[in-house]
């Protein structure tokens, strides 16, 4: 192919999958950058006495904070909306492609620059060691006089500039580009999962916007938004901060949740239990994710009929995410499972998203918030939700749809591999953390106490493990690329075919699998060029 | 490989061609954002970059908003499902805008409905000369709602066919605009406090500043759909520029309403 195609293929492009494409690769890169920087955390950690850097305690600052902005919305958003959502969603809806072409596109060529301004910030002069929440007064101009807060607030007002565009696509795609007799009944629950994720980005991002914005001014054009000597307060920044940061959690597990889903009805083979109250159960998470923002803010000091409230909303989202828990185990109950890689990630994923939910409900008490408030017990509860819910759906999604969107088979061996070391290691890492928070370590500190000296070193020895473990993911999907004609075409047979220990019957009512998998593989750039008739 | 547009296709909907516009708007904002950083830190000594990148910045998205309308006039591209999905889009658009809005009402709330002990203890805070309701906000709050009224008179004279009372009521909408905008550098030119008046100061000007910025990008939408319409590329059938135009405007009516009532009646 010619470079000018290549330019125009890549560069210009205004196709969905394509971009989704790109936005695979963008988050692979991306990922690489942050598990290196999650690496310097733990190396820094390892022993007491600031083995790694010395004891420069900005520059650990400084590697939190860009290691958390570069998973959140440069690993874990770009991979879950930006990939599989362009990917999939207009697959799944049978549509020719998202409702506008070009805004997609530049959904994902503003990341690029969003991602060049956050690696910029963490280089020039001091780096921005706000933690990636960039509160004030530590974000303030006081407090971090360089450029660095600017180009991160920069770099985080272009992401959400690029996610806003894709919400709005997203949302018009999912309304008006349906196809023939695709009712909203048989929209698929990946569809589904990201439309209520689009829909969550829409009402909250400009929010953050607004007060990231506050925070530019305040730094640079002597307003006192959050300044006390002005009669500002900090507080504000709090609130419209997690305005956008509580429902951007569930923007970030809503795509994992269809994603299992479908990886569970592929890997039991019937359809998923109550789907129905799948939608509605994603429905009241993210209208519940709106009514919760202040359960991070429980130490601000706000009053304790604020504090009721906001514990007990928060605690009535483990209603509808149980139903989602327990609808999966009843798909696989008495379904034909087998024990491939995409089953063992939507196993790990039930699992230990479970575990962190737990912990979560844990820490929606606020009179156990106060104590737990900036402890690695907080640190263990999201990653539990995130490193191993979100990005355990990634890798799902991968082992269950790659085969098909590249005609390309992985090794089977080497994904098991792959799985194993990623959940020991994980789990290595983690769990300890848990209890290095219940006894009272804080986050976002590079030492500690000896007494923590045990777990800290379990913790680093599991990040190794996960490191390990993604270098061998790195090179399963290198063997995909390069070796994948040979694996031969297992992709569908090991999702679909039933099994030869399995039973040949149709489970009743099991219409098959989504419209994505008719397409040839790997579908053409248009698939449905001619509308797929659903009856 | 086939990245042309296909002859024939058998659904509604417009696949459009590879385009260079989108690459270049986001690194030109990069540019923008660099420029601007650079400049507040002291790291430049002038603005020219500043302002080069945002004319690239302007320029491309003009070309590709006439990349848009060649497309709808001229290669009809813009069939009834897409001109919907356009539509709603567009909502979707204002109800982000909206949002934003609602954040600089949540910041005057915050600091209005308990005014801190450095503020005095009162809202406005002591030494503040606020602007009250029935100065010259009183004159714009007219203003804008005398164009809203010539907009929609213009909108119906468009569906009803009248080509006169269509560019007249859309020329005295503009007309109001640009004369709301002027009352409002007159209001910021005399007013007794400045953005670095505490937060009164701040809001103040963080609230109205938008809305003025969203008047002005308000005023050029209009404008571009009196210039389609004069040229006839807007018909009363088919205006789906004209429609988010109208849209977009009374949204900014609405939420000039909303600051009329919070800004200078309730919190003075």
């Amino acid at each position: 192919m010619s470079l000018k195609l290549n330019i125009q293929r890549w560069l210009f492009s205004t196709n969905a999958k394509d971009i989704a494409v790109l936005y695979f690769i963008f988050a692979l890169f991306s990922a690489m950058i942050g598990t290196g920087l999650s690496a310097i955390i733990r190396l820094e950690l390892a022993n007491t006495g600031s083995p790694f850097l010395h004891g420069n305690t900005q520059a650990f600052n400084v590697v939190i904070t860009a290691h958390a902005i570069l998973m959140i919305f440069f690993f874990v958003m770009p991979a879950l909306v930006g990939g599989f959502g362009n990917y999939l969603m207009p697959l799944m809806l049978g549509a020719s492609d998202m409702a506008f072409a070009r805004l997609n596109n530049i959904s994902f060529w503003l990341l690029v620059p969003s991602l060049i301004l956050i690696l910029t910030s963490a280089l020039v002069e001091a780096g921005a060691g706000t933690g990636w929440t960039v509160y004030f007064p530590l974000a303030g101009i006081q407090s971090h006089s360089g450029p660095a807060v600017d180009l991160a607030i920069f770099s985080l007002h272009l992401s959400g500039f690029s996610s806003l565009l894709g919400a709005i696509n997203f949302i018009t795609t999912f309304i008006n580009m349906r196809t023939i007799g695709m009712k909203y009944e048989n929209v698929p629950l990946f569809a589904w999962a990201v439309l209520f994720t689009a829909i969550l980005l829409l009402l909250s991002l400009p929010v953050l916007a607004a007060g990231l914005t506050m925070g530019i001014f305040d730094r640079n054009f002597n307003t006192s938004f959050f300044e006390y000597a002005g009669g500002g307060d900090a507080v504000l920044y709090q609130h419209l901060f997690y305005w956008w940061n509580h429902p951007e959690v569930y923007i970030l597990i809503i795509p994992g949740f269809g994603i299992i889903s479908h990886a569970v009805s592929a890997i039991a083979s019937k359809p998923v239990f109550g789907v129905q109250g799948m939608i509605y159960a994603m429905w009241s998470i993210g209208l519940l994710g709106f009514c919760v923002w202040s359960h991070h803010m429980f130490a601000v000091g706000l009053d304790s009929d604020t504090r009721a409230y906001f514990t007990s909303a928060t605690m009535v989202i483990a209603v509808p995410t149980s139903i989602k828990i327990f609808s999966w185990l009843a798909t696989l109950y008495g379904g034909t499972i087998r024990l491939n890689v995409t089953a063992l990630f939507a196993l790990g994923f039930i699992f230990l998203f479970t575990i962190g939910g737990l912990t979560g409900v844990v820490l929606a008490n606020s009179a156990l918030d106060i104590p737990f408030h900036d402890s690695y017990y907080v640190v263990a509860h999201f990653h539990y939700v995130l490193s191993m819910g979100a990005v355990f759906s990634i890798f799902c999604g991968w082992y269950l749809w790659s085969p098909k969107i590249l005609g390309l088979h992985y090794n089977e061996r080497l994904s098991h591999i792959h799985f194993w070391l990623m959940f020991i290691g994980v789990n290595v890492t983690f769990f300890p953390m848990h209890f290095l928070g219940l006894q009272g370590m804080p986050r976002r500190i590079n030492d500690y106490p000896d007494a923590f000296i045990g777990w800290n070193q379990v913790a680093s020895l599991g990040s190794i493990i996960s490191i390990v473990a993604s270098i061998v993911f790195i090179y399963v999907v290198y063997d995909q690329l390069t070796n994948g004609l040979h694996q031969g075409n297992k992709a569908l047979d090991s999702q679909f075919k039933p099994s030869f220990m399995g039973t040949n019957l149709n489970v009743e009512g099991y219409t098959g699998p989504t419209l994505e998998w008719t397409v040839s593989t790997p579908p053409s750039l248009h698939a449905f060029n001619t509308p797929a008739v659903l009856y | 490989m086939n990245l042309t547009l296909k002859k024939f296709q058998v659904h509604p909907f417009h696949l459009v061609a590879p385009s260079p516009w989108p690459i270049l708007v986001s690194f030109s904002v990069m540019s923008i954002m660099l420029t601007l950083v650079f400049n507040m830190h002291g790291f430049m000594h002038n603005n020219y970059w500043v302002v080069f990148s945002a004319i690239v910045a302007i320029m491309t998205m003009a070309l590709w908003f006439r990349d848009i309308i060649s497309e709808a006039t001229y290669l009809g591209d813009h069939t009834l499902a897409v001109r919907k999905g356009l539509n709603i889009g567009f909502i979707l658009f204002v109800v982000s805008e909206l949002f934003f809005f609602i954040a600089i009402f949540w910041a005057f709330f915050h600091s209005a409905m308990a005014p801190t002990i450095e503020l005095g203890g009162v809202w406005p805070p002591v030494g503040i000369e606020a602007i009250g309701p029935s100065e010259l906000p009183l004159l714009n709050t007219i203003l804008l709602l005398c164009s809203g009224a010539t907009l929609t008179w213009s909108h119906h004279a468009l569906l009803g066919g009248n080509r006169f009372n269509t560019l007249l009521g859309l020329i005295l909408t503009i007309a109001l605009a640009v004369t709301f905008m002027i009352c409002q550098y007159m209001e910021y030119s005399n007013a007794p406090f400045t953005i670095s008046d505490g937060i009164f100061g701040s809001v103040f000007y963080f609230g109205t500043g938008f809305h003025g910025l969203h008047i002005i990008i308000g005023i050029i939408m209009l404008g571009v759909s009196l210039w389609r319409i004069y040229t006839y590329q807007l018909t009363n059938n088919h205006h789906v520029g004209y429609e988010t135009s109208i849209l977009y405007y009374h949204f900014v009516d609405v939420v000039w309403l909303f600051l009329y009532i919070v800004f200078y009646w309730w919190g003075t």
